[in-house]
């Protein structure tokens, strides 16, 4: 480290050779700094702007951070105990004794911000340019042109290349020639930047725009943007309904089991989420005490705690309570309800009342952004593509293990399957403790999206037996499509009404869908259905 | 708003005080002396055919046997006829004019067709007798049952019933306690009660001894002429004492009809039975 | 034909509930005297929290024989009772904000709750809530009205058993979250309550305590007269009949549709009467009245007295109100794990409820 500081100063003057663009500043640019007048401070920064290159920058950067000093007549940049020439960047060896810092205002400061923005467009990182080149999408000037024009002469990115010429575009719509602000308005109508809308308004006035041509192209423009807004919002919604689809589908699959499958009402499914959640939590707290440096990984060691935890509970449900009352539904739903009270109460006195905090894993914070305001949640996504996967899982473990055999032997046929062998008790266990364990796997993915507390599951078991009934009892491809179908409906409702009024029009919905289709989408037609 | 037909049906004065047509039993038209004609009847489960296109009369005071192997459409027959299920083509006219398709489960019943099911089914927790009051034929609607009284005359009707199926002694008894032949005979004079004009009979001797088999055999002839009765059935011997004609249901239509000995002697129905 | 309905409706009732119901009524009015009339300091006095507890746990009765007529005799398990009950005391409750007049905090002729929404007038279905003759209206009109619609789709599609139960839950459910919104105009989360009067009489008198505690018993001696009349007439045997086999009902030519939808409608009333009697007595009325989890609380009370009895859920209503007052006193963190349990071993050991367990018992001993 030390040889590399003694030939610092040497690699800067041999870089001061090989590139004269970078050649040091002239010192009396930077002179006016030094006095008191902030127009005069002002005149620099627009000079500075002018010259562009990393040592304006430079010099820039260090005024805004408050580190830009007067010593000796010089103008230096203080960083912490060096001392630098700000116009040449060189060491001042031994370091001043005395300096007197810069001092900006508020205006001052502002222009300074933009006069960064501007400078780093030229940067020679492609992430600072594509940066600077949001940020200044955010706040265009007219007096921005002459940039703009520049960074999109020198710009190969050709993402960044777009925003500077959406950028450029609204720079230009005050333009005196009417052709350059034509172009503009043309340019615009690729935008899809909300603020875009405004000002393609405001030129179909012709108070504000003289020229029809340009009026005309503007209705025309606000009319494609608006038109791409409106899909990004529905993009976005979709999104979300697919979303809600996905926990939708989670919370229940595993009823489409134990209800489905096996007849069994559970109100306590709500509760095995629940389970699953503090699972989750549960494993969180356990790294952070043990293995600190992988905390980002207990979410995956998470998955399977969940659905052991959930499926023991499930099992010691089946074996001690709902056992003792198959064929007798409305009693089931009675003593499942309380066994629901008894979880509810017991994660309050274990875990206290109040909602713990559950984080995502890094890998899953953050987002692909689509549009400038539809961003897509890395967790989202993730627990879209994992409620896929646990349905994939589900239909195997259904369909062809001996285990889903058995199920379904049982559960068309309880005496036949008792008779060629099929161990039907057992099976039952087994299969409410699959289902149950579902409903675990559901909570990891919920303590990923909301808060972990002891009343978490009460709001899904409506929800989900709604998703059950609607797809069709016993059908797990109904219970997907179906919360596929709520997922998205619910989502695009509450953009039109309201989370509320949305949300108990599905109620109503699924109230009447019943009456006319009992039997769900996909449910079976014959004549030992009613009975 | 089919629903309310029953309820309209029925005006104050009970039985006779009716106004629509269609739904008064006094009213059946059996001028072409056949009292149910199924035409054409298909219904299918999932891909699977019930009935495929069955077609069948029964003349008025008829006593029709019906037998096939299992699967043969037997039940979803009665089904069909009863309102319980819907078929998907064909009609099925009781009289000349009565839309068995169109109408509701309760409305066919007040029509005049009872139905005995293959498994006994009475209401196990109430009395024998409460179960011939509630089938006895009167106004149904919840009006009346909320202000109904006994009367002597109901009382004298349900001991003649009681008596006939030979179940005087068990009046007041649960009638999930009875035996299952007991069961089925109250489940017959449930039937009885409700004054039908025709009767199905879900194999309504499974079950029962052989005594008991052959009073059944006799109530029935006693029933036919004055009442239509529809009966299915397995045990040859108990077709053999009702005589009249045999109807053989095979894959959800009729493969043969006639008398039983010809019946019996038709090659295609041998084969249905013992071939394969 | 010849003894008049009124005799048959007494009579349907035998003696010994006659008796227990002399008695019943002999207790009230004893109660009633003695909080009335014997002076605070004495031994004998009665306390305000007392006939304030009774009649809000009479009311609970009201509502458990209620849901008794429909689960126990019809068979069919409503999770949505909460609802109706919560439209009465929320019908009733409306009069009840009215007739605090300009006495609020705001000093408007609007109910508080309006004035802080910044609401300047009335909305259209709170015209005519100032007479109580149309509040009792509303309270009976409002939950018949909703039971009549939502039964009628839901038995005429022949959805029961635990359908039904889960179709209740989803409605009281949508109804709560309604009812939390502010735009709904019941007051959302806060819903009503600083009543000031009935009929220009001050609500906190003892004089009112004991009015509204005399018309619970009342109420709910009618309540038992009507529903053992109907369990003993024709239309009972004809509603446990459908319980027991719906489709040999329908086959002997009775509609189901109409004798579910006449004893579910009567027993939404029982409710909504209930609710309107209640909201005075405990002086509030919000929507956490119609949360699922104490829709299906009714069920437990009466599986605990016994259902398709008629005394059973009166018992039950008692028994688990008066342990829950005494618990979440006591013991306020095990009372769910009591209910819980409550919920489970009724449902696995006394499927019968306490009435079962009597017969049984009474069983052994003359055995």
């Amino acid at each position: 480290m030390r040889l590399f500081k003694l030939l610092l100063p040497l690699l800067v003057l041999l870089l001061v050779r090989v590139a004269p663009a970078h050649a040091a500043l002239d010192p009396a640019v930077l002179q006016p700094l030094a006095a008191d007048d902030y127009d005069a401070k002002l005149a620099v920064i627009g000079k500075l702007v002018d010259i562009g290159g990393p040592d304006a920058l430079r010099v820039l950067k260090a005024l805004s951070d408050d580190a830009l000093a007067v010593a000796g007549g010089r103008i230096v940049v203080i960083d912490g105990e060096r001392v630098v020439d700000a116009a040449t960047g060189v060491e001042i060896k031994p370091a001043p004794e005395d300096s007197d810092g810069i001092t900006i205002n508020n205006y001052v400061r502002r222009r300074l911000d933009d006069a960064l923005a501007r400078l780093r467009l030229f940067a020679p990182e492609r992430a600072t340019r594509l940066a600077a080149a949001r940020d200044l999408l955010d706040h265009v000037a007219a007096d921005m042109a002459p940039l703009l024009g520049r960074a999109l002469a020198t710009e190969t990115d050709p993402q960044i290349k777009a925003l500077l010429a959406l950028a450029d575009a609204q720079a230009s719509l005050k333009n005196p020639d009417a052709a350059i602000r034509l172009a503009a308005v043309k340019t615009l109508a690729r935008s899809s930047d909300p603020s875009v809308v405004h000002l393609l308004a405001a030129l179909e006035d012709p108070k504000t725009e003289p020229d029809e041509r340009v009026r005309l192209e503007a209705g025309a423009s606000l009319r494609a943007v608006k038109s791409r807004l409106a899909f990004a919002d529905n993009v976005g919604r979709v999104f979300s309904g697919l979303s809600l689809a996905s926990i939708l589908l989670l919370a229940a699959m595993g009823l489409a089991i134990t209800y489905g499958v096996m007849g069994v009402i559970n109100m306590a499914h709500g509760e095995l989420l629940m389970v699953g959640a503090y699972s989750a939590y549960a494993t969180q707290t356990l790294f952070a005490r043990f293995f600190p440096g992988a905390q980002d990984a207990y979410l995956v060691a998470a998955v399977p705690v969940a659905f052991f935890v959930a499926a023991a509970v499930g099992m010691a449900m089946e074996r001690t309570v709902i056992r003792w009352l198959y064929g007798r539904p409305l009693e089931t739903l009675l003593a499942t309800w309380g066994l629901s009270l008894f979880l509810i109460q017991s994660a309050r006195v274990i875990f206290g009342a109040q909602n713990v905090e559950v984080s995502n894993p890094r890998w899953m914070s953050g987002g692909i952004q689509l549009f400038a305001d539809v961003t897509l949640p890395w967790n989202r996504i993730v627990i879209i593509g994992f409620s896929l996967f646990v349905l994939l899982l589900v239909w195997v473990l259904m369909n062809k293990t001996r285990l889903g055999m058995f199920v379904r032997a049982v559960t068309q046929n309880r005496a036949m399957a008792g008779c060629v062998g099929v161990p039907t008790g057992r099976i039952d266990t087994l299969a409410f403790g699959l289902g149950a364990g579902i409903a675990g796997l559901g909570g990891v993915a919920l303590s990923q999206l909301s808060n972990v507390g002891p009343d978490m599951g009460q709001g899904y078991i409506v929800d989900s037996f709604m998703v059950v009934v609607l797809g069709g009892v016993g059908q797990l491809a109904g219970a997907a499509w179906a919360a596929l179908g709520l997922g998205v409906a619910s989502k695009f409702l509450e953009g039109w009404l309201g989370a509320v009024i949305s949300k108990i029009l599905v109620l109503a919905f699924i109230i009447v869908f019943i009456q006319k289709r009992p039997q769900g989408l996909f449910a079976l037609k014959g004549r030992f259905v009613d009975n | 708003m089919s629903i309310q037909l029953t309820e309209s049906a029925h005006g104050s004065g009970g039985e006779q005080a009716a106004t629509s047509h269609l739904l008064v039993p006094g009213e059946l038209d059996l001028s072409h002396q056949v009292i149910l004609y199924l035409d054409g009847i298909s219904v299918s489960f999932d891909g699977f055919k019930a009935l495929d296109d069955l077609t069948l009369a029964i003349d008025a005071g008829e006593l029709r046997c019906i037998i096939g192997p299992n699967g043969a459409g037997k039940t979803t027959m009665m089904d069909v006829i009863t309102g319980k299920t819907r078929p998907d083509a064909g009609t099925a006219f009781f009289g000349q004019t009565l839309d068995l398709t169109r109408l509701t489960e309760a409305e066919i019943a007040h029509a005049g067709i009872g139905r005995k099911f293959q498994k006994p089914t009475i209401f196990e927790s109430h009395s024998v007798f409460e179960n011939l009051e509630l089938a006895m034929k009167t106004d149904k609607r919840v009006r009346r049952s909320l202000f109904s009284v006994i009367d002597d005359q109901t009382k004298d009707r349900i001991s003649d019933t009681l008596r006939l199926i030979r179940l005087a002694a068990d009046a007041d008894r649960a009638a999930g306690a009875l035996s299952h032949g007991q069961k089925q005979w109250l489940e017959i004079g449930m039937l009885l009660m409700q004054e039908p004009k025709l009767l199905l009979l879900d194999e309504p001797v499974a079950g029962m001894t052989d005594e008991e088999t052959e009073r059944t055999g006799e109530l029935f002839l006693s029933l036919a002429g004055k009442h239509s009765l529809v009966v299915v059935e397995h045990d040859m011997a108990f077709i053999e004492q009702l005589g009249g004609k045999v109807t053989v249901l095979h894959e959800g239509s009729v493969l043969a009809e006639d008398n039983l000995a010809t019946v019996q002697a038709d090659p295609r129905v041998i084969e249905v039975y013992l071939g394969r | 034909m010849t003894t008049p309905f009124a005799i048959r409706f007494l009579e349907a009732t035998p003696r010994k509930g006659q008796a227990a119901l002399a008695g019943f009524a002999a207790l009230v009015l004893l109660l009633a005297v003695l909080h009335l009339f014997a002076p605070p300091g004495s031994p004998l006095h009665v306390s305000g929290y007392v006939i304030t507890v009774g009649g809000k746990i009479m009311c609970y009765a009201i509502v458990a024989v209620a849901m008794d007529l429909i689960w126990g005799y019809a068979g069919i398990l409503s999770l949505g009772h909460g609802v109706f009950f919560a439209l009465g005391g929320y019908a009733f409750g409306m009069y009840l904000m009215r007739a605090i007049g300009h006495d609020g905090v705001y000093q408007s002729s609007l109910p508080d709750f309006m004035v802080f929404l910044d609401w300047k007038e009335l909305p259209w279905y709170w015209i005519g809530s100032e007479h109580l003759a149309w509040a009792l209206i509303l309270v009976l009109v409002v939950p018949a009205l909703l039971a009549l619609v939502f039964g009628y789709f839901a038995f005429r599609s022949r959805i029961k058993g635990v359908y039904f139960s889960i179709i209740t839950q989803a409605m009281t459910y949508a109804f709560m979250l309604l009812f939390f919104r502010n735009e709904t105009g019941f007051g959302g989360n806060n819903g009503f309550t600083d009543f000031k009067r009935i009929a220009g009489y001050a609500i906190t008198t003892p004089d009112m305590r004991v009015t509204l505690f005399a018309l619970s018993a009342a109420t709910l001696a009618a309540t038992l007269l009507l529903g053992r009349y109907l369990v003993t007439s024709k239309f009972g045997r004809v509603l446990t009949a459908i319980r027991d086999a719906e489709s040999r009902t329908m086959f002997i030519g009775y509609n189901p549709l109409w004798y579910k939808l006449f004893i579910w409608t009567l027993s939404a009333v029982l409710c909504a009467i209930a609710g309107a009697l209640y909201v005075p007595q405990v002086g509030i009325i919000n929507p956490s009245e119609m949360s699922p989890a104490n829709s299906i609380e009714i069920a437990i009370w009466v599986a605990v007295g016994g259902r398709g009895t008629l005394i059973g859920p009166v018992l039950g209503a008692f028994l688990v109100n008066l342990a829950k007052s005494w618990f979440t006193v006591a013991f306020p963190e095990y009372w769910l794990f009591f209910l819980a349990l409550l919920f489970i071993g009724v449902t696995l050991f006394l499927p019968e409820g306490m009435m079962g367990l009597w017969r049984r018992l009474r069983g052994r001993i003359a055995a």
